[in-house]
């Protein structure tokens, strides 16, 4: 793991505008910082804009306005090969999972650490021991459209940690499974967020949020971020 | 290359079925052309051959009394202008006796032929490497200096390799052409596969994947396509080449020269399917980067 002095930012958004073509801007200033090492939860009702929030925070998006500045880059200023060093340091849990149907579990959790060149040998060692710790032993040669939608879930997660990132996005990672599942994924989550990962949760499961109390949130409504607590 | 990962499914694409056809049969075309280009070379660079070296311009006598002085006269301006023309290395007129020296085996050595009125000869000696254009020359020498003329076969000569020249230059050019279409389709096919599997580009993109990884697999795609459809675009022209050798052969009988293709020809049609291969490759590979280059 890297080492970060604590109380830097890992992500800072500095009056971030977003629309869609030409439709009406889904976001507006947007302004707000992450501390390395921290946990957020990001909430609001069904279209807020938490998914497209994530997505410029995952370099998926350019912001229409503003500045995005994802560890200590300016991406607006950040030339465009050097891009992908930065979204490894991001794991995604993308609110459809988006595996690729035609791969694996295996090797859609193996996607990462390839793309990065990592040796054959370390890609067979640690994703098998990833997945089994996810509980997907048995499904290492499973085809997506061969899972339940929480076994998919659980892939996407695995895919999101298996690099190690710095910063976790997951969008609504617990949508699709029982409480007792939701549970044991956000606890995962907390484990991460110890070993020195920041976090963010996009959900509008408010139950769950109360449970974990304790985690600051990022509230978005109206296409604005209302209130950071 | 060709054992290499692909995190995309392209082996089912539609691009899979008919690029492989498309390259075979630009590649017969080309291997024509090549082979075409090649026995034209060859035959050019034996008559050049012929060509090379010397030539005779003859000067028709001037009849009468003042005719001697009239022929002499021009036999110097034909002079002149040869040595003006570029490719000339030198030009020497025969005198009376040289040309009378020239003559005696057939006539014999009589006084009375001295008194004949007897064309007159230059010597030319042209550069072997300047591939010059005997027709102008022999059309400016008819035109400054009446009754001169150069040897005919050699101007006939001279104009078939123009056309031989000219056909290979056209054969080199349907050559080029048929690598821009291919260029072309290997660009319209790469486009539609990434279009199909767009969703997955997009995940091996935002999860840290270098445009060139992406690009890596569709340039390899191409790769094995581009290069099974070469294999068999060669293997259709190599009979075709023996037919038309063949059917040359029975009609020859002194009309057409030797027709053959040289080790060269052979070797340069051998690595077409390595060019098919390495363009549908470099293709790809620049037109996914281009495409790539729109993403965030
Ligand atoms: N690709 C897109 N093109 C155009 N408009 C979009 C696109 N994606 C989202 N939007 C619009 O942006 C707004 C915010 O959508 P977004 O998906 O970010 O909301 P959300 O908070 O994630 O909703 P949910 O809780 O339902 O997932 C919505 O009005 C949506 O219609
Ligand atoms: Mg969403």
């Amino acid at each position: 793991m890297r080492h970060r002095p604590r109380g830097e930012h890992i992500i800072r958004f500095d009056g971030v505008g977003l629309r869609y073509g030409l439709g009406p801007e889904v976001l507006q200033d947007i302004t707000f910082a992450l501390p390395a090492g921290s946990f957020h939860f990001l909430t609001g009702p069904s279209g807020a804009g938490k998914s497209s929030l994530l997505r410029l925070m995952y370099l998926g998006l350019r912001p229409t306005r503003g500045r995005v500045v994802l560890f200590d880059k300016d991406i607006a200023l950040t030339k465009r090969y050097e891009l992908p060093a930065l979204r490894r340091r991001v794991g995604v849990v993308f609110q459809d999972f988006r595996l690729l149907d035609h791969l694996s579990a295996l090797d859609n959790v193996a996607l990462p650490l390839r793309v990065r060149g990592v040796k054959e040998s370390e890609v067979q060692k640690h994703v098998p021991e990833l997945l089994g710790w996810v509980g997907l032993t048995e499904q290492l040669h499973a085809k997506p459209s061969t899972l339940s939608g929480g076994q998919k879930q659980r892939v996407a997660i695995a895919r999101a940690v298996i690099g190690r990132p710095d910063l976790l996005l997951a969008d609504e990672p617990t949508g699709n499974v029982d409480d007792h599942i939701a549970m044991r994924l956000l606890h995962l989550f907390e484990e991460l967020n110890k070993l020195g990962t920041t976090i963010v949760v996009a959900t509008h499961n408010e139950a769950m949020v109360q449970r974990f109390g304790h985690h600051p949130r990022l509230h978005l409504e109206h296409g604005t971020v209302q209130r950071v607590s | 290359m060709l054992n290499r990962r692909s995190d995309l499914p392209l082996k089912g694409d539609a691009t899979s079925r008919f690029l492989p056809w498309l390259v075979a049969l630009m590649v017969y075309l080309s291997a024509v052309a090549v082979a075409g280009t090649f026995v034209l070379a060859g035959l050019v660079s034996r008559w050049d051959h012929d060509v090379a070296g010397t030539l005779t311009v003859q000067i028709a006598p001037v009849p009468g009394e003042a005719g001697e002085m009239l022929t002499d006269e021009r036999v110097r301006q034909a002079a002149d202008l040869l040595r003006r023309s570029t490719g000339v290395t030198a030009a020497r007129p025969l005198d009376k006796k040289q040309t009378l020296a020239l003559l005696e085996p057939w006539l014999g050595s009589a006084e009375v032929v001295k008194d004949l009125p007897l064309p007159r000869l230059i010597d030319v000696t042209i550069d072997p490497d300047s591939r010059m254009d005997l027709g102008d020359l022999a059309d400016r020498l008819g035109q400054s200096v009446p009754g001169a003329s150069l040897d005919d076969h050699r101007i006939w000569l001279s104009r078939l390799i123009n056309l031989s020249l000219t056909t290979q230059w056209l054969a080199i050019g349907i050559v080029l052409l048929i690598g821009g279409v291919t260029s072309a389709t290997v660009i319209y096919a790469t486009r539609t596969g990434m279009a199909v599997h767009k969703s997955v580009i997009e995940v091996l993109h935002l999860i840290g994947a270098h445009d060139d990884y992406i690009a890596r697999q569709f340039a390899d795609r191409a790769f094995s396509l581009g290069f099974a459809g070469g294999l068999l675009g060669v293997a259709l022209a190599v009979p075709t080449l023996f037919a038309i050798g063949w059917a040359a052969r029975r009609v020859e009988g002194g009309f057409l020269p030797q027709l053959s293709l040289s080790i060269a020809g052979w070797v340069v049609i051998a690595l077409l399917p390595f060019a098919a291969a390495g363009l549908a490759m470099y293709t790809a590979r620049l037109t996914v980067h281009g495409t790539l280059a729109r993403l965030p």
